[in-house]
């Protein structure tokens, strides 16, 4: 489902249909999150990425809708495009063997036993806390720095236009 | 409860990120690219996880992940505030197009 609702995403044009594809695509990701284990990542990613990633985005393109968006484009514009998708197709390709072949080709060496059943919450919280305190605030800070960023640059500083 | 193995999980993140680079590629739009992105930064949150399940008692492969999501929410917002003032000034937000820095 996953997998299907990303090459959806890559095959279609219509930029609203990628979104609501990478809603599906983020769905499934949380879902193999849940089964690997890991439900609270599961449900942080449900809630920033389909709460506010999505919805920021959708915003966007409703935003930057351009109305006149017929054949206005000459001959050559396609071909250039048929190039850059080529290009593309070809590189992901490329990038897609490479990553398959290694992982075929390697034997990871995985010591300890494996995740039970119990929820991870209280050691992330632990962890957290404890011994990954500083990127904790430096993401705090970091936040903080893009809502202001973010603010001034959506800023309409011509009031005329 | 059988438990899906490890090689399972790389094979399909490495699926997704190649796709993400794809519609990085070829789309014609800067919120397209940003979708893109959005896939890749998926695919390595997801090898993360699954490496993380190997790690029971610190898991800091889900406490990398969660640092990742964060970074991730913060780019795109700031992403759509500099997409929002690029088609207020050029009324495109086609990459290709927006080759002038000031006009």
């Amino acid at each position: 489902m996953c997998i299907g609702s990303a090459l959806f995403i890559l095959l279609t044009r219509n930029l609203m249909y990628a979104a609501f594809a990478l809603f599906v695509a983020l769905l499934g990701v949380a879902a193999l999150y849940v089964l690997a284990g890991a439900d609270f990542l599961a449900v942080t990613q449900l809630m920033i990425y389909v709460g506010g990633i999505l919805v920021l985005l959708i915003f966007g393109i409703m935003l930057t809708q351009t109305p006149e968006r017929q054949e206005a484009t000459a001959s050559n514009r396609v071909e250039v495009l048929s190039g850059r998708r080529f290009w593309g197709f070809l590189a992901s390709v490329a990038v897609f063997c490479l990553l398959l072949f290694t992982l075929l080709g390697s034997r990871f060496r995985l010591g300890g036993d494996t995740l039970t059943s119990r929820s991870t919450l209280r050691t992330l919280g632990v962890e957290l806390m404890t011994s990954h305190l500083l990127p904790f605030e430096i993401a705090g800070v970091l936040l903080l720095v893009a809502l202001i960023g973010a603010a001034y640059l959506a800023l309409n500083r011509n009031p005329s236009a | 409860m059988s438990t899906i193995p490890l090689i399972h999980f790389l094979i399909v993140a490495a699926a997704l990120f190649s796709i993400g680079l794809a519609v990085a590629i070829t789309k014609r739009n800067v919120i397209g690219i940003l979708i893109g992105l959005e896939l890749m930064l998926n695919a390595v949150n997801l090898n993360l996880v699954a490496f993380s399940r190997h790690d029971p008692t610190f898991l800091r492969g889900q406490l990398f992940a969660l640092f990742v999501i964060v970074v991730a929410a913060a780019e795109v917002t700031v992403a759509l505030g500099i997409v929002l003032r690029v088609y207020g000034h050029y009324q495109t937000i086609d990459p290709d197009q927006v080759s002038d820095l000031k006009k």
